[in-house]
């Protein structure tokens, strides 16, 4: 396990290396695009585990950069937490802490930005409900706040998945969040590759979970096409029709010229043969008994 | 030597000339098609007000309004429909009348909308809005013997409104607004010697009021009020000329207001003294004379009023019982009938209210048992041979139909329940049975004969008009079709219907006939409080292999009371008698029901119905049955849509249930949730696919030889949300409030495959989803269009399987098992277009083996079906489609979809207040039936890329015979002459 953890922390080192020499002080929101769909991942990193922190807005306001060059608007550093429920009944516990930058447009609708996720790790307690999970071939259920602003509201969304489909090495968990402006739709919990029925017991070697999150907003459908303009316009022009490139005579009249040439032929061969037969019919008038004796040989 | 050769060739070309204009014949019959597998059946559903023409106007017809909102004029001796019309359902009829012998008046929304319709055609006359504050029961009163410039005025009350409009032309020639507070007119009435109205309002729960408006101008000439200890509850009716007869609240007493005098004087008496038995439905109806009828759930009192002084009881009928309004005979005299249930049969009893105590007609009519209970009456009166008067009345019975008795007989009767259709399935027919002769299906050898010289004169051109009417009804009443026997297409079918009144109704597929009946008792109000509601109908056993002996059987699952936690009942029926198997009234509510594909071992499907605790209950409750369900519960998960709370949940089932030592109930336990937010979005409708879907192929191949994998999930899950803003009629929100959001969820894990949004979209939403696509309906307002936008959805997944090699060297994951754990990578097409109707329902047609390229089935506002190619509707439609996309089918883009004139399914029929359209996949894979119900029915076969596998039964199997005797007569001549020819040239 250790060869993999050096190569990301290089990679991290890289990273940061590239980060600092775009801005002074390393953020590593900056090089981030600000895009609707957002991929991250974080790995197994072990984080002190955080109180049940209900989701909070932090009163700091940080302006960031795009922010500030853009003037659009404030952004917020929101924090919501990720429960879980390994069943044997005792709900759901917190597990993790998703921070993220709240952004407001010009129009006043808000959006969720640089998503990232920090794991709590597993306590001993947690681990061996886990393996109870696993052996029972149980489901283990994660849940996030249905607005990540309002912890008041009791509403949650839920998602499941069987325990069996997470180990790997480490637990590896993929996690989409749908989004609609601060309101998260649903969030959809899941492992990196398949995981086929039947499901046999795998204990992974690790005990940490490698997590990978999406944040993922609505498409807008396209505008359906309208040809009223096109049409207009084809009524008031010439309307030029585009006439379909000549074709070859040949390629035109093939069907036609093929049988008139056999029938051409057949005809040319018959009449060559007529004349003879008639030349020989006149000159030998005794060439009648052999014809005949051929047939009746058929 | 040059005669001989020509002859048989001109033999020959003469056949194929007669083959060719034969064939161009049966080209050209297109019209008499129609019907031959079609037939569409009128209804109007059950009556709930009727009146007939005068004697006057000579025509045995009568004018009904019907709970489905029908207005009619049935044909008195046959029952037949003369017109009708069918009205919106947001503008419900409330009253009906008829004024000056020719025009029908009607009530509708509330008191708010008059109209008047022509009587012998129906067309409409005039209509008038009236501005009142819409009323729950406005009242409508034609006054008679109102001579002002020989017109009918129509009187119109609701809340605290009375209109006066004239009966010619709609015109209001007075309007009253009471300034009382709070006023609600109960009734209005015409004094008998004067031109005054009377109008009785309500205000609160104690005050009565009482106006006198001159008829002439609306001005109050006299108004009283009045507080009467005790409440009111609103029913009000006139005992006599000058007593009102009130019933109060607690439904304990009734009071007896005296208001022609100066003050209104009341008193008041116990009902408990009169009738002993008051639980249940109350209904208070005046009979002149000073005869009241009272009438419970249990039985009907007629109560005879003196005075203001109290009531006494004349008689009373115990047994199930309706009344009928009286009816004027003679000046003095007026007469009423009454219908109770005497065991099997039921009886008709008319009395004159002189003389309460004796029977004018006392008549026992045999009725069919599974119509139910009596529910409402109308009776009629007409003059005999011997000038004496004679009673006839429509009974509608409780399973919505509506019979004529008369003369101690049932003359005719209307099966309206149809008209009320909750849900269909299809049952096939038993197989036949070896050894039926031909002649038991045909009646005798003479018929037969007799048909078939029919059709030969009629092939030969040399019948007349009148055969040529026989032949049609032959050919439409073919025994072929009716048969009550499977056939080898599989078009003969049972449709069986459940009704709104709990009825099961079986319809045969040829002709639509009823082949049986069954007014379940489990769902009939009568047996148990509370009102019980149909609500789905699926099949229960479908018999193949081991139990080919056992007729087929379905489940009929219902509700014994409005609300959501009402016990469920459950009733099993035989599909081919209609004989009930089983009934049972679960000890749980029903919410949702999940046929399950398993079976157990006689075949019988089990279902899970899931009961507001969100247990799952398991049927049959069968050890059986268990073991084959838990095999197969850790791999089994629902989820329910909650349109209120706007959450889409997914669950799985747990061993344990709340209830102890039932085996067969199950937890749930929540595996997702979805949450809608309900200030941006509300759910408005979820879809999922055919659970007896077949699809063909998982592979698209487009044009350049590429292969698309279709995304093929059972699991899928179409949602659509609105803007709560858009919730409402297209006009009320502006484009940017309004928007419309598509998901494409899995249903197993939760997972939103696709979610997509249409700004400036609004509903309704009408979706279908087929396959891997999903096609769904809604208005755009920046367009001012409706339009119609599909997705389709890829298994990118599979996309490299596209290697010959890897398919030849096995490593492809074809046939690898698909999980919905595993992430899925899909690829969404979608595109949108114009439609230019609005929609009422969708399908897709479905056939046996899913080969057939698909139609959408829509139901056009104008209440007919179009059925429109998927074709159309191909996300991958371009503008300029290449080459290669030409070959493969693709129609060149355009902003609107076509509507051809000859794709409407219905031709020129329409299906009044269409609901729903259900495809039934024959056996015959081109074929598919299509069954429409709203208020009428139709039924008609579908081949949407023709009939590619079998010939249509216009084929001439005659002609095919014709020629090839023909051909084989050609080539034994030109042998016999070329045998003679060789022969001759041998000897030469």
């Amino acid at each position: 396990m250790a060869p993999p953890r050096r190569f990301l922390l290089a990679l991290a080192a890289v990273l940061l290396l590239s980060f600092s020499l775009t801005a002074a002080a390393f953020q590593s929101d900056e090089l981030l695009l600000n895009d609707d769909e957002e991929f991250e991942g974080v790995g197994a990193r072990p984080a002190a585990p955080s109180p049940p922190a209900a989701p909070t807005v932090s009163s700091s306001r940080r302006r960031s950069a795009e922010a500030t060059s853009a003037g659009v608007g404030e952004s917020n550093a929101v924090q919501f937490t990720l429960e879980h429920d390994l069943g044997g009944g005792e709900g759901f516990t917190p597990a993790g802490t998703f921070s993220a930058r709240l952004k407001t447009s010009a129009h006043g609708t808000q959006t969720l930005t640089k998503l990232r996720f920090t794991r709590n790790e597993l306590t001993e307690d947690e681990k061996d409900a886990f393996k109870k999970l696993l052996q029972e071939d149980g489901f283990y259920t994660i849940r996030l706040p249905s607005n990540v602003l309002d912890p008041t509201r009791k509403d949650n969304v839920v998602s499941s998945i069987k325990a069996r489909c997470i180990p790997r090495d480490s637990l590896d968990e993929h996690i989409v969040i749908h989004m609609d402006g601060v309101n998260v739709l649903a969030v959809n919990y899941g492992s990196v590759g398949g995981c086929q029925y039947p499901r046999p017991v795998k204990f992974p070697s690790k005990w940490t979970f490698s997590s990978y999150t999406i944040l993922k907003t609505a498409e807008q459908a396209p505008r359906t096409p309208s040809f009223v303009d096109q049409l207009l316009e084809a009524d008031n022009g010439l309307g030029e029709v585009i006439k379909p490139p000549e074709k070859s005579f040949w390629a035109k009249y093939w069907m036609y010229i093929i049988p008139l040439g056999l029938i051409v032929m057949n005809a040319v061969t018959a009449a060559a043969n007529i004349p003879e037969e008639q030349a020989a019919g006149q000159g030998q008038p005794g060439a009648r008994a052999p014809a005949a004796a051929a047939a009746r040989r058929r | 030597m040059a005669a001989p050769p020509r002859r048989p060739l001109l033999v020959f070309l003469a056949g194929l000339l007669l083959v060719a204009s034969l064939a161009t014949l049966a080209e050209a019959i297109y019209e008499d098609q129609v019907g031959l597998a079609d037939w569409h059946q009128k209804y109007i559903g059950k009556v709930k007000q009727a009146v007939y023409h005068s004697q006057k106007s000579g025509r045995r017809r009568v004018v009904v309004l019907t709970e489905e909102n029908v207005l009619s004029s049935l044909d008195l001796r046959s029952g037949d429909i003369f017109w009708r019309h069918v009205i919106d359902k947001n503008d419900p009829l409330d009253q009906l009348s008829l004024s000056l012998g020719k025009y029908v008046i009607t009530l509708s929304s509330g008191g708010t909308i008059l109209r008047a319709w022509n009587l012998p055609d129906g067309q409409m006359i005039w209509e008038t809005n009236l501005q009142t504050s819409t009323a729950s029961d406005p009242q409508l009163l034609i006054m008679s013997n109102n001579k002002v410039a020989k017109d009918n005025l129509v009187l119109v009350s609701a809340g605290r409104w009375i209109y006066a409009v004239s009966s010619i032309d709609g015109a209001i020639s007075w309007e009253k607004e009471f300034s009382f507070d709070g006023l609600e007119i109960k009734q209005v009435f015409q004094s008998s010697e004067n031109d005054i109205v009377y109008a009785v309002g309500i205000s609160g729960s104690s005050k009565l009021a009482l106006y006198q408006l001159s008829a002439k101008t609306g001005e109050i000439l006299k108004d009283v009020q009045e507080s009467i200890p005790g409440e009111l509850c609103g029913e009000v009716v006139l005992g006599s000329d000058d007593v009102l007869v009130a019933l109060n609240k607690a439904r304990s007493s009734l009071f007896l207001i005296e208001f022609k005098s100066e003050r209104i004087s009341y008193n008041k008496v116990h009902l408990s003294d009169l009738v002993q038995d008051l639980s249940g439905t109350f209904k208070l109806q005046s009979l002149s004379n000073g005869i009241i009828a009272l009438q419970t759930s249990s039985a009907v009192s007629l109560l005879k009023l003196k005075g203001t002084d109290g009531l006494e009881v004349v008689q009373r009928f115990d047994q199930p019982a309706a009344l009928s309004d009286a009816l004027t005979i003679t000046e003095k005299d007026e007469a009423f009938a009454i219908v109770q249930h005497v065991g099997s049969q039921i009886e008709f009893l008319v009395k004159f209210t002189s003389d309460i105590s004796s029977e004018s007609i006392r008549e026992k009519v045999n009725i069919d048992q599974n119509r139910g209970n009596v529910e409402k009456v109308f009776l009629n009166s007409y003059i005999r041979t011997d000038k004496s008067h004679g009673f006839r009345a429509l009974v509608v019975m409780e399973d919505h139909s509506l019979l004529l008795i008369q003369q101690g007989e049932v003359v005719w009767s209307r099966e309206d329940g149809l008209a009320s259709i909750v849900d269909v399935t299809t049952s096939e027919l038993p197989v036949e049975k070896d050894g039926v002769s031909v002649a038991d299906v045909e009646h005798n050898l003479f018929e037969w004969l007799k048909g078939h010289m029919l059709k030969l004169k009629g092939t030969l051109m040399l019948a007349n008009a009148d055969e040529v009417a026989a032949i049609q009804a032959l050919r439409l009443k073919s025994s072929e079709k009716n048969k009550m026997t499977r056939d080898h297409n599989g078009f003969r079918k049972l449709l069986i219907v459940l009704t709104k009144a709990g009825k099961v109704i079986a319809l045969h597929t040829g002709d639509g006939r009823i082949v049986w009946s069954n007014l379940l008792p489990s769902l009939r109000a009568s047996r148990f409080g509370g009102i019980p509601s149909a609500l789905r109908i699926y099949q229960w056993q479908v018999p193949h292999h081991s139990v080919m002996r056992e007729n087929p059987s379905v489940l009929v699952v219902g509700k014994s009371g409005a609300e959501s936690s009402a016990p469920g009942v459950f009733s099993i029926l035989d599909s081919y008698s209609g004989e009930e198997l089983n009934s049972m009234k679960l000890d749980h509510s029903v919410v949702q029901i999940i046929p399950l594909t398993l079976k157990d071992s006689s075949e019988q499907r089990l279902h899970l119905i899931v009961d507001s605790n969100s247990n799952a209950h398991l049927y049959p409750k069968s050890p059986d049955a268990l073991d084959v369900f838990l095999h197969e519960m850790s791999n089994l998960y629902f989820y329910s849509v909650d349109i209120q709370t706007n959450v889409i949940r997914g669950y799985s089932l747990q061993k344990s249930c709340d209830i102890n030592g039932d085996e067969y109930c199950f937890g749930t336990k929540e595996l997702w949730s979805i949450i809608f937010p309900s200030d941006s979005e509300r759910i408005a409708i979820s879809e999922t696919r055919k659970m007896n879907e077949v699809v063909h192929t998982q592979a698209k191949t487009i044009g350049d030889h590429d292969v698309m994998y279709k995304y093929l999930s059972k699991n899928l899950v179409f949602v659509a949300t609105m803007s709560p803003k858009a919730a409402g009629d297209i006009g009320s929100a502006l484009p940017e409030e309004a928007s419309l959001v598509a998901y494409l969820i899995d249903a197993v894990t939760g997972r939103i495959l696709h979610r997509v949004t249409h700004h400036g979209a609004q509903g309704p939403v009408h979706a279908v989803l087929s396959e891997n696509w999903v096609v769904y309906h809604y208005f755009n307002l920046r367009a001012h269009r409706f339009e119609m936008a599909v997705i389709e959805i890829y298994d990118q997944s599979r996309a490299d399987n596209k290697d010959v090699m890897k398919l030849i060297l096995g490593k492809h994951n074809l046939s690898a098992p698909i999980t919905s754990y595993a992430r899925p990578e899909v690829v969404v097409k979608s595109q949108s277009y114009f439609f230019t109707h609005s929609v009422k329902a969708m399908a897709v047609t479905q056939t046996a083996k899913g080969i057939t390229s698909k139609q959408l089935l829509i139901g056009t506002i104008g209440d007919q079906v179009l059925a429109l190619d998927k074709r159309y509707l191909d996300p991958r439609r371009s503008a300029n489609p290449t080459q290669q996309e030409k070959e493969e089918g693709i129609i060149p883009l355009t902003d609107s979809l076509p509507i051809i004139p000859q794709s409407f399914v219905t031709h020129s029929h329409q299906v009044e207040a269409l609901r729903g359209i259900v495809s039934i996949p024959a056996k015959l894979e081109s074929t598919t039936l299509v069954f429409t119900y709203g208020v009428d029915l139709f039924y008609t076969q579908l081949a949407p890329s023709r009939t590619y596998d079998s010939l249509t039964d216009e084929f001439s199997y005659a002609l095919l015979l014709i020629t090839i005797a023909v051909l084989v007569a050609a080539i034994i001549a030109t042998w016999i002459w070329s045998e003679k020819k060789e022969l001759r040239d041998k000897w030469r």
